[in-house]
């Protein structure tokens, strides 16, 4: 009888963890993979200098400071202050948007989302989606529109990067995106990797701490392993005594 | 000459500890509940989640304590001091995890050291004070868990929190009142906000350790329960020891020990691997700051108390002039008084699960089945099949309580055994 | 109290090997403190300074070509949270500096504590034309008023703390017999150029 718990309560992780409610938004769009690389420091620090150049004069970080990113991404403090930092901010201080959140609201219709923690809201792989899914839509007002995040109001700011991209209709089926050759800056695998360093660098500010966690992590769990076999043998030695 | 030695030192500490003696009870304190207090024997590994909860207790109040160090209760910078705290602040993730992890934890050591009560009918005489004391403490955690979940301020924070509260509203005649006068605003604000505050990290703490303390008074009064539901009480030898009895102290203790390692093996598994476990520990619309005008496309409460949720959800009928609204109130409600009955609802002859009748074990297997089945329904949407089956399974939770009296009458019960087996 | 050997019930026997058993209550303690020792660190590291205070006591940048000769820095500038005294002092101030009238308790800015190595001269400074000083009366931290004269028996001044009545010279150097143990605390600090000093 007793035997029985054990046995539901692993079947109910079981089912939690898969049947997942929680899994990124319903997206009617094929999602590419995404893995996030907190080791790769090379793209997190093309990351940050990406996203303090295209994002963050709408979007702001502000829970995150560019001091604690220097550190993490092996930057000196002085070049962080003097090449990215271009919004007259100190070091040490979080990293905001210049752009005043009123004005902003009439530009686009929505004062532009904080994006410090939109990695762990949405997922990175929403992101890295969304980056490379715009389309050219002449109905909307800025003439772009997105894949993942249907009639955005955010122009697609990375399109001198990438070139126009269009949807290519077949059987009214609208889901094949094509770059018009020669419209933007980048090849397809260079860009490919902006917006993965873009989405890496957004994977990092979610949670700073998400690389140091699981070096202490393992560390804890192996000390507790060690605990177990003495106070197991401790247990086994004491109950010696007792007569079954 | 060392022996000697060994000697006097002994008695240079017998004296100091009949000094303290004299004027605090020390050791009769120690013997009462530790050296001199008589556990069964056949204590099954079942037994030391009770000592699980008081470690999971202890870790919430220091890392709460912690916590509220840096933390602001106010809704310009509630959300912000929680980020704060998980970046600028030394180990600050790591203190703030064990919190929100410990908080789950909490309540999985809890439904399981509840379930071992049903198992082995604790509830039953002369436990009848014990298990109110515990329903109490079990009634306060959940009030706890529900006023902490809002102060991260985000927008689960929120909109989960306007939700339980306008319940309320249900009330006839004066439901709408009550809600204006929990919230203290006409909508879920920093008022409400900062009173949730102060009842998490000050009332409700003192009140969860005054109601364990007392449960541990009640229940080293009574004497431990155990798998065969017997009293050890009853077999004494000629110096009045229960022959099946073991010191707790250092037996009990040493296995509680054991069982603690392995226990901080997967919690701390969770804490530095897993903290949210998939939405469920950390839900992730809380990544997003509360926004009284954007309510989070699905809503949830934490898992621990989605099946009374669902509960809520499956009174989809007007009655009796009332709301459907009022009757998941007051179906929410009795799911949660209910087992305060028990001790007059089990009217078996036996109190363990081991020599109660084949009605009785499968009743408790089908309840358990649809605990957890109803704790899966409250995470899912509210869809017509989901609600059919919420009603259905609140029938059955329901059914196990109210036809006790029944089943537990009927059914040929196995004898009990003389001694512990 | 507790007696080494646990009281016995009839459902048990005497343990057959004690050795065995003290040596594993041993190394479990060990290495139960050891783990205990583990979970203390980080509540304890949690209350140094966080990210934020850090960058809140960040160096300071001042501009002091505004600064007149025999004046103070006004309003007084915080680092680290502490007001910070910059004087430019005159000649006349220098001179009554290196023969002062006043008895003091460390003229030569011989404890270490005090000021960075660069200031370890009589006017405790790097460059003796500014005095730049945490404005905080080292006896129990009230800040002390800038004073010509009146309170001083010296004619140039110096500075009165008003709690509890302890005196120290345009050097920040301590008057010997009052109630602040040392000479005022000199913050690090460089000349970024002639007229702009970076504190911290």
């Amino acid at each position: 009888m007793t035997r029985l718990l054990p046995v539901l309560i692993l079947v109910s992780i079981g089912v939690m963890l898969n049947g997942n409610t929680w899994a990124a938004s319903t997206v009617d769009w094929p999602m590419e993979e995404f893995e996030g690389d907190l080791k790769d420091l090379p793209s997190l620090q093309r990351g940050f200098q990406l996203y303090t150049n295209y994002c963050l004069g709408c979007h702001g970080l502000e829970h995150q400071r560019y001091g604690r990113t220097a550190d993490d991404f092996e930057i000196p403090r002085d070049l962080v202050e003097e090449n990215i930092i271009f919004t007259g901010q100190k070091v040490g201080e979080l990293i905001k948007t210049s752009m005043p959140p009123v004005p902003a609201k009439v530009w686009f219709g929505a004062t532009p989302p904080d994006l410090t923690l939109e990695a762990r809201l949405r997922g990175p792989e929403w992101i890295y989606n969304y980056l490379k899914t715009f389309y050219v839509d002449e109905e909307r007002p800025l003439g772009v529109n997105n894949k993942v995040y249907p009639n955005v109001g955010m122009p697609n700011v990375l399109l001198p990067l990438q070139g126009v991209q269009r949807a290519i209709c077949e059987e009214g089926n609208c889901d094949k995106l094509e770059i018009e050759e020669g419209t933007g800056k980048l090849s397809v695998a260079e860009f490919d990797q902006v917006a993965y360093d873009i989405t890496n660098f957004l994977y990092y500010v979610g949670e700073p701490a998400r690389l140091e966690r699981q070096k202490v992590g393992v560390y804890v769990l192996l000390f507790i392993l060690v605990l177990i076999c003495f106070t197991y043998l401790l247990k086994r030695e004491f109950f010696k005594d007792i007569e079954h | 000459m060392a022996e000697a030695n060994l000697e006097d030192k002994k008695t240079k500490i017998d004296e100091a500890m009949e000094w303290v003696d004299a004027r605090f009870p020390a050791t009769e304190t120690w013997e009462y509940h530790l050296s001199k207090y008589w556990a069964p024997k056949n204590h099954n590994y079942y037994y030391v989640f009770g000592f699980l909860g008081i470690i999971v207790l202890v870790n919430q109040l220091l890392t709460g304590i912690w916590l509220t160090m840096n933390y602001v209760p106010t809704d310009e910078r509630a959300f912000a001091s929680v980020e704060y705290i998980m970046r600028d602040v030394n180990y600050g993730w790591l203190v703030r995890y064990l919190h929100s992890t410990g908080a789950s934890a909490f309540f999985v050591v809890t439904y399981i050291h509840m379930y071992r009560a049903l198992a082995y009918g604790s509830y039953k005489a002369p436990r009848e004070l014990l298990w109110f004391v515990g329903m109490a403490i079990f009634l306060v955690l959940m009030a706890e868990g529900f006023m902490g979940y809002l102060l991260p301020w985000g927008n689960m924070s929120y909109w989960g929190a306007q939700v339980i509260i306008s319940l309320f509203g249900a009330i006839p005649f004066v439901g709408p009142d009550i809600v204006e006068w929990a919230r203290g605003d006409f909508l879920m604000s920093e008022v409400a906000l900062n009173r949730f505050f102060a009842l998490h990290v000050v009332l409700l703490p003192l009140l969860l350790v005054a109601l364990v303390f007392v449960h541990i008074v009640a229940l080293h009064h009574v004497g431990s329960n155990n798998p065969d539901g017997i009293e050890i009480k009853k077999k004494k030898d000629n110096q009045g020891i229960p022959l099946d009895g073991i010191p707790f102290w250092p037996y009990s203790i040493v296995k509680d020990l054991f069982a603690l390692s392995v226990f901080l093996f997967i919690f701390l598994a969770i804490v530095f691997f897993a903290p949210e476990m998939g939405g469920y520990f950390l839900e992730i619309p809380n990544f997003e700051k509360a926004d009284p005008l954007k309510t989070p496309a699905h809503i949830a409460p934490v898992w621990y108390y989605t099946p009374f949720y669902a509960m809520l959800r499956a009174a989809t009928y007007p009655l009796f002039g009332m709301s459907a609204k009022f009757w998941g109130l007051v179906v929410m409600g009795g799911a949660i008084a209910l087992p305060l009955a028990l001790p007059w609802l089990d009217k078996s002859p036996v109190k363990s699960i081991r020599y109660k009748g084949v009605l009785s074990r499968w009743a408790l297997r089908i309840f358990v089945v649809s605990f957890l089945v109803l704790g899966w329904l409250g995470v899912m949407p509210a869809t017509k099949t989901y609600t059919i089956m919420a009603q259905l399974f609140t029938l059955i939770y329901y059914a196990y309580f109210v036809l006790m009296p029944w089943y537990t009458t009927v059914e040929l019960t196995k004898p009990e055994p003389e001694r512990v087996t | 109290m507790a007696s080494d050997v646990p009281l016995m019930s009839a459902s048990m026997k005497e343990p057959s090997n004690i050795d065995r058993r003290y040596f594993l209550i041993q190394s479990t303690a060990a290495v139960g403190t050891v783990g205990a020792g583990f979970a203390v660190w980080p509540f304890l590291s949690y209350w140094s300074p966080s990210e934020k205070a850090k960058a809140m006591g960040a160096a300071v940048k001042i501009d002091l070509s505004k600064l007149q000769p025999g004046e103070m820095l006004t309003p007084v500038v915080a680092w680290r949270g502490k007001p910070v005294f910059i004087i430019r002092r005159t000649e006349a101030m220098l001179n009554s500096i290196k023969e002062t009238s006043l008895t003091l308790a460390d003229p030569n800015s011989e404890n270490p504590e005090m000021q960075p190595d660069f200031a370890v001269n009589p006017w405790r400074s790097s460059n003796p034309e500014y005095a730049v000083l945490l404005g905080l009366c080292t006896h129990l931290g009230c800040s002390p008023k800038l004073v010509s004269v009146g309170n001083f028996e010296d004619a140039s001044g110096g500075f009165f703390c008003p709690c509890h009545g302890s005196k120290f010279d345009l050097a920040g150097r301590v008057v010997a017999g009052v109630p602040a143990p040392t000479n005022m605390e000199v913050p690090p600090y460089r000349f970024e150029s002639d007229t702009v000093i970076v504190i911290g």
